[in-house]
């Protein structure tokens, strides 16, 4: 038995699903669905539509794996067919809800911080995990679309501005903008719950 | 001297370190003399680290299922 733990090297993995090898290419699957279905999730923010785009990113990767060029990551390009599921499926529910990624952005200047105070260092940790996973999540999910979209794809997926610039089909200007209100709009919204807390001090006595 | 507006534009850029030396030595002197700026730096940091901490959402057994039958329909119909 080959030991479990060990990775094998992706380049050679993308090869060898190129070259056919179903195995392979199922080891890609396990390796990304759990990001690809979360991106899918943060999107689209309905469970059956990022059930669907998980399922379709890696049908359409599997139908055009010759045409991965190998110059870029392999996620970073499943990542890309991903967004591109995902914002067809908005589309598609645009009469239900505003859900255009370019709808409500505003272009005043309200770089503004609304609450300022202190956090802690590690303040996630007063929360159980479960309950940090909750907090995030609906934080984001509160973003506007536009803001949501390069927030999700640059701060969770970790892809280069220029890799979200692509991804999202805006220029680089735009992405650094919107992360910026992005950030800014979660510090706010996280502020409530991870601030330090001087006034508990004495709860504990 | 930057404004505090102006120190907000440039935050992002500053904590992906994509700023020259310039502006960063600028950003630097600005949060040395304006605690409000210093804390809004130091939790726009701590999102951004509490955020790529967070987990991957847990998928379903029966949607994995789904999906690796789905794959497996498509790789016996179209082989490599």
């Amino acid at each position: 038995m080959p030991a479990t733990s060990q990775i094998p090297d992706e380049t050679a993995v993308v090869l060898q699903a190129r070259e056919g090898d179903a195995k392979a290419f199922s080891e890609l699957v396990r390796r990304y669905e759990g990001k690809i279905f979360r991106l899918a999730m943060h999107i689209t923010q309905n469970r059956e539509d990022a059930e669907d785009v998980l399922q379709e990113t890696f049908l359409k990767a599997y139908e055009h794996l010759d045409q991965f060029q190998g110059n870029s990551k392999f996620y970073t390009w499943i990542v890309r067919i991903a967004v591109n599921q995902a914002l067809m499926k908005l589309r598609k529910r645009k009469t239900d809800k505003t859900v255009s990624i370019d709808e409500g952005i505003d272009t005043g200047e309200d770089t503004v911080a609304r609450e300022i105070a202190a956090w802690d260092e590690n303040p996630e940790q007063r929360y159980s995990r479960e309950e940090v996973n909750q907090i995030l999540t609906s934080a984001v999910d509160s973003l506007a679309p536009p803001y949501r979209a390069v927030f999700v794809l640059r701060d969770i997926e970790e892809l280069s501005t220029e890799e979200t610039a692509e991804a999202l089909d805006l220029s680089i200007p735009a992405v650094k903008s919107r992360l910026l209100r992005a950030r800014l709009q979660l510090r706010d919204k996280l502020t409530r719950f991870f601030k330090h807390k001087e006034d508990d001090a004495f709860a504990y006595m | 001297m930057l404004t505090c507006k102006e120190f907000l534009q440039e935050l992002s850029d500053y904590l992906d370190e994509s700023v020259d030396a310039e502006i960063r030595a600028k950003l630097e002197q600005h949060i040395t003399e304006c605690p409000n700026c210093w804390v809004v730096c130091d939790t726009v940091k701590k999102t951004i680290r509490i955020y790529k901490g967070m987990e991957p959402h847990p998928i379903l057994p029966e949607v994995e299922s789904r999906l690796l039958a789905a794959l497996e329909r498509k790789m016996a119909a179209h082989p490599k």
